[in-house]
């Protein structure tokens, strides 16, 4: 498929592609997290390298399919996120952003320093495994899982930790567990991402998964919409695809786009589509 | 060996208490994080570099041109980048901060180049021993600059009405602009105050380390906004107290052969505190509102 793909397409833009599919799962992941939760994460560069990284080794010295490695790699992300989540998700707001952030900068240093992630140097010789069909394939499985997650009962009731959490808990739910739960799940799909970005790159380097990376993300959930599946896709699709089509103005590429981002906040800063869900706009017909 | 590496981590400690002190001041009254306070501190040493190299001027005349050009550029993006977000989510105004880093980082990448430049000598380097214990020129300078600015600041929020102002401000935002305090000004005065200790912050890293680079404030910035929340964000004296902490952490790790991991020490401790003490060493605790 990728071949016919590639032969149609220039090859660099079924790459970028993938890349969009592989940022958009994460950035999904971040969406339950930060959007639908309201808990900050500044690491979520961390589960994405975790998931990376993991997968990487495992197809490097098991030979297991690509499948496993996949699951397995977005399973260690979850389980550290659960791990993480038990003492930090008692911090709100601001300390937690901060608190992931100094998870995120501490696993870099450690996979920095690891002889079985390659050190400083990186990890090279990753068999390419990810194709646009399997990315999109995973994309679309999200999507739905996603829209399923936010429908339930489960989702209305991170909505209301994220809107007001001692009255959610007045009201009965156990904030902790369900901010823990999302958590995982959030972080799952970033694992994942990493483990096919890893298949897709196949060569990983730490600095790569610096907390810029993590802004990224965030970036890519606050300017399309906060809670918004569509929102996500949209936000990460605009600033994934931006720099390709800033290249005209290379030099200038990144002081533009700095720019963008202040001037998109300044005059849209609910995002893009904040407040605008799937199911409002297509299933029901009824706008908010 | 021990006082030796006291001498070296409070040298690089009193740089991060500098770089906090911005950090802390504009959190305590507007709870923004500002993320391109590390970029002001860059900015500061390139402008410092410049000055000296372009212009030949004296290196503590450079010191404060430079401090009074941070000022503005801190007032500037306040207005451009900051002012219209008041009132919209504090993430927005995080992804707008994020924004202004990138767009200064960048900028100085064009107009320099993505190379480090050289800070040019502008004293002789003498190490000085007391006893046991090597202390350089520049270290002395260090400390006593960073000294001086740090007793200039208290004086300032102490003792002067604009001070008083500010402290009213962080205590309730609302209320100080009920009492006719003007919220606008005091926020413009705490971005001038903050950004001139980060110019005067860069511009003796780059004298001590001998190059600034477009990227240094990157690190370097994240580091002293660690060093605020472990002293207690908000909190002046828990700055300076936590950029101490963190210099004296890092050097320790560095002379324990650890400096590969010495990225990572400043962040450990950062989530060993925040678990134990939320606010930090000496925050005050914040009150739920139900």
């Amino acid at each position: 498929m990728d071949n016919i793909l590639n032969s149609i397409i220039n090859p660099y833009y079924v790459q970028v592609l993938t890349l969009l599919g592989i940022y958009i799962i994460a950035a999904l992941g971040l969406n339950l997290i930060t959007g639908v939760t309201g808990q900050l994460s500044f690491g979520h560069a961390a589960f994405f390298s975790i998931g990376a990284y993991i997968s990487a080794i495992i197809s490097l010295n098991l030979a297991l399919p690509f499948i496993f490695s996949l699951i397995i790699g977005g399973m260690t992300a979850a389980l550290i996120a659960i791990l993480l989540g038990f003492p930090t998700l008692r911090l709100t707001g601001d300390y937690l952003g901060i608190a992931t952030l100094g998870f995120g900068e501490i696993v870099r240093v450690i996979f920095t320093n690891m002889k079985i992630t390659g050190g400083a140097t990186g990890l090279a010789g990753i068999p390419r495994e990810t194709s646009i069909l399997i990315v999109y394939f995973i994309v679309i499985v999200t999507v739905w899982g996603m829209h399923r997650i936010q429908d339930s009962r489960f989702g209305r009731a991170l909505v209301a930790i994220r809107e007001d959490e001692i009255a959610a808990e007045s009201m009965g739910i156990n904030s902790l567990w369900y901010k823990i739960q999302a958590f995982a799940v959030g972080s799952f799909c970033a694992g994942v991402a990493g483990a096919l970005y890893a298949h897709l790159l196949q060569y990983l380097n730490p600095s790569d998964f610096g907390f810029s990376r993590s802004f990224e993300f965030l970036t890519f959930v606050v300017l399309g919409g906060l809670g918004s599946i569509p929102g996500t896709i949209l936000g990460t699709t605009i600033l994934t695809l931006a720099p390709e089509f800033l290249r005209i103005v290379a030099d200038y590429r990144m002081l533009i786009y700095g720019a963008l981002m202040v001037l998109m906040m300044i005059f849209r800063p609910n995002g893009l589509l904040g407040g605008v869900s799937l199911r409002k706009t297509f299933f029901s017909g009824k706008k908010k | 060996m021990l006082w030796q590496q006291m001498i070296n981590g409070l040298t690089l400690g009193s740089t991060y208490a500098l770089i906090a002190l911005g950090y802390t001041m504009v959190y305590g009254i507007i709870q923004l994080i500002n993320f391109a306070h590390g970029e002001i501190y860059m900015v500061g040493a390139f402008v410092g570099v410049a000055l000296i190299t372009i212009f030949n001027l004296n290196i503590w005349v450079a010191m404060l041109l430079s401090m009074a050009t941070c000022m503005m550029l801190g007032i500037i993006i306040e207005q451009i980048a900051y002012r219209p977000l008041r009132k919209s989510s504090r993430l927005a105004a995080l992804i707008s901060a994020i924004g202004v880093s990138i767009f200064l980082q960048s900028l100085m990448t064009l107009i320099n180049g993505p190379q480090p430049v050289a800070f040019p000598d502008v004293f002789k380097n003498s190490i000085h021993s007391i006893g046991p214990i090597e202390i350089s020129t520049i270290q002395i300078i260090i400390l006593i600059v960073s000294s001086l600015l740090m007793l200039g600041l208290q004086l300032t929020i102490k003792y002067t009405k604009i001070g008083k102002a500010m402290r009213a401000a962080s205590e309730d935002y609302g209320t100080a602009s009920l009492m006719g305090i003007n919220v606008n000004r005091v926020i413009s005065f705490t971005f001038a105050l903050g950004s001139s200790l980060a110019a005067a912050g860069g511009v003796l890293v780059g004298m001590y380390w001998k190059s600034v680079a477009p990227l240094m404030g990157v690190m370097v910035g994240l580091k002293a906004f660690v060093a605020a929340i472990l002293g207690g964000i908000g909190s002046i004296p828990g700055a300076m107290l936590g950029g101490i902490f963190l210099g004296l952490a890092e050097t320790f790790t560095i002379a324990a052969k650890l400096d590969t991991y010495k990225d990572a020490v400043a962040f450990t401790l950062l989530i060993i505190v925040l678990l134990f003490k939320p606010t930090g060493l000496l925050g005050r605790a914040i009150q739920k509102k139900v």
